[in-house]
């Protein structure tokens, strides 16, 4: 069973005025549970809105959204504890940072949860060291930390609700290439330590060749592509045309294989030396041409 | 003073004290000169300087050593100001930062009212300016509406309505995705090939840099390296023992170098791994 299904999921936005746009269209598409997933497409592909649905933030114009089998607008005033376990991680997420302290504000998602205090602070601190925030910052006010602690603090607190899911917009937004890479190893870690689902919308296709299992693939609306990551970069042209990008040695390889070298798609360089090592060797006899 | 229109002289720099806390030295000493016309890069993580260097090139910030020269103007000397920024216009990451007015013509036409332009010379300006960027059609648009490029390229007019030599950019991409970091791109670019106005460019994206005339990066308040792309990004050992990124096609050539293929030192983009690289490999069965 998927943790997540969504069928025939629609979202039209403004419907029944002039202004009405279809920004989610017949989505089927099936969430295994403990996977990472990908989501790609350029702005405007439906992708934020999509996501939005998966806890209930949204309520599809039509279709469904099931979560463990059941459909989450069963019964719309338990919709609040959808949100509890697909927990959603918004851009700029340490805009939302509003407590006194940092402890306090991660607190804040298990509180509500109706967890005790010192339950709620458990949880707060093991989400803290998941997303390696030290124990000394947490006494500090959110607005004493530097732009990649608030954003590590601000996931931490969605986090701590132990979600089924966990779903994150564009979490490396604005970080620099170090910061980066440590904020998604760290979610990476979580993922592995916890098994639970993450589901990562961005923009890096390098990030996502990183990390993602599979890749969904959104353009205008629609569910366009579903499939494990390699075999979705190796369709790298297309998605040229749907105005993404595919990682630079993804498209080095694409390229080769296009004017006839027998190579596969890869995802980093370090596959592609693999891949390109043989072919060299056997090539080295014509070092002198 | 050599003939550089930017000129960085020996410039340290230290961000002020906070209560409890030493004051932070940011850089340390950095000579740079900028010529006019030409397209640097400025490359280097987060608390490398680039962002405060920059700064100082609109005299936003002043050297607390050395000095810094724009178009042989002094920034150290308050009356000159004005003439600086009107010089040399600064963009910024954030462009919702950046957008002040409910209509983009208004917006754009913000810097050059503060400038004293008279009226008929800023519609001209203005709408040379949206058209220079690409969004000449969006005039009466409203900014929020925009998506992320599109806001970042009228935030870029708004500087161009200044008629600046010179636009710094600091990380204008870092916030865009793939088509808003293109169109950009193709701006800028276009911008100082077709007018003419100097960039200095700040970014962490190594194929952004790659488009430059030169590439300076900086490393703990200092520059680590600098010269054209090629030279730079052909220093592989050195940025990576920064920690610094190198193009990812850089990087398949230097290693399958490094194992002993007879590749060239630098591939710099996908084009020319791809070409290096059919060089060697034997040749393929006709499909």
């Amino acid at each position: 069973m998927f943790v997540l299904e969504t069928k025939d999921l629609t979202y039209v936005y403004g419907a029944g005025t002039p202004f009405h746009k279809t920004a989610v269209n017949r989505v089927s598409v099936g969430i295994e549970r403990g996977e990472f997933l990908g989501i790609i497409g350029h702005t405007g592909s439906g992708k934020s809105t999509f996501i939005q649905t998966l806890n209930g933030l949204l309520r599809p114009t039509s279709g469904t959204v099931l979560l463990n089998g059941k459909d989450i607008w069963a019964e719309p005033k338990k919709i609040r504890s959808v949100r509890f376990r697909v927990g959603m991680v918004f851009q700029y997420p340490e805009h939302q940072l509003f407590e006194e302290t940092v402890l306090k504000d991660i607190c804040f998602g298990p509180g509500n949860m109706g967890l005790s205090a010192a339950q709620a602070e458990e949880r707060a601190r093991r989400a803290a060291k998941f997303v390696g925030l030290d124990d000394e910052l947490l006494g500090k006010s959110p607005f004493e930390l530097s732009g990649g602690q608030k954003r590590r603090a601000a996931i931490a607190g969605v986090i701590a609700m132990d979600p089924d899911v966990l779903v994150l917009d564009e979490p490396t937004a604005g970080l620099d290439p170090q910061g980066r890479d440590m904020l998604l190893e760290q979610i990476s870690a979580y993922h592995r330590a916890r098994g639970s689902t993450v589901i990562l919308v961005s923009h890096s296709m390098e990030d996502i060749a990183r990390f993602a299992d599979r890749v969904l693939v959104m353009n205008e609306g629609r569910a366009v592509m579903l499939d494990k990551t390699k075999n979705v970069f190796a369709r790298g042209r297309e998605l040229e045309a749907m105005g993404l990008r595919v990682p630079q040695i993804t498209s080095i390889l694409l390229t080769l294989r296009e004017k006839g070298y027998p190579v596969r798609p890869v995802l980093t360089v370090d596959e592609a030396v693999e891949e390109l090592r043989p072919l060299l060797r056997k090539g080295g006899a014509h070092h002198a041409q | 003073m050599d003939k550089s229109y930017l000129s960085a002289e020996n410039v340290s720099y230290a961000y002020p004290a906070r209560e409890d806390e030493e004051s932070f030295e940011v850089l340390h000493g950095v000579d740079l000169g900028i010529r006019k016309g030409e397209f640097v890069a400025l490359l280097g993580h987060n608390g490398s300087g680039k962002s405060t260097l920059a700064k100082h090139f609109n005299a936003l910030l002043l050297p607390a050593g050395g000095k810094v020269y724009v178009d042989g103007l002094d920034t150290m000397d308050e009356s000159l100001k004005l003439e600086i920024r009107r010089r040399v216009g600064l963009v910024l990451q954030n462009p919702d930062n950046q957008l002040v007015a409910s209509v983009v013509e208004e917006d754009v036409a913000f810097g050059p009212e503060n400038l004293g332009v008279p009226p008929p010379e800023i519609r001209r300006r203005v709408d040379d300016a949206l058209r220079a960027v690409g969004m000449y059609d969006y005039r009466l648009n409203a900014p929020y509406k925009l998506s992320g490029g599109q806001k970042q390229r009228v935030a870029i007019a708004g500087i161009i309505a200044m008629q600046p030599d010179c636009i710094v950019l600091d990380e204008p991409t870092a916030m865009l995705d793939p088509r808003g970091r293109t169109e950009v791109l193709d701006t800028i670019h276009s911008l100082n090939r077709g007018k003419g106005i100097t960039i200095v460019l700040i970014t962490h994206y190594m194929d952004e840099a790659v488009g430059a005339d030169r590439v300076v990066v900086m490393d703990d308040g200092r520059i680590l390296t600098q010269g054209t792309p090629r030279e730079v990004f052909s220093q592989v050992r050195l940025l990576k023992a920064h920690q610094l990124d190198v193009p990812q096609a850089t990087e398949l050539v230097w290693r399958l170098r490094r194992e002993g293929f007879d590749l060239p030192e630098c591939a710099l983009d996908t084009a020319e791994c791809v070409a290096a690289l059919e060089k060697l490999l034997p040749r393929p069965q006709k499909i």
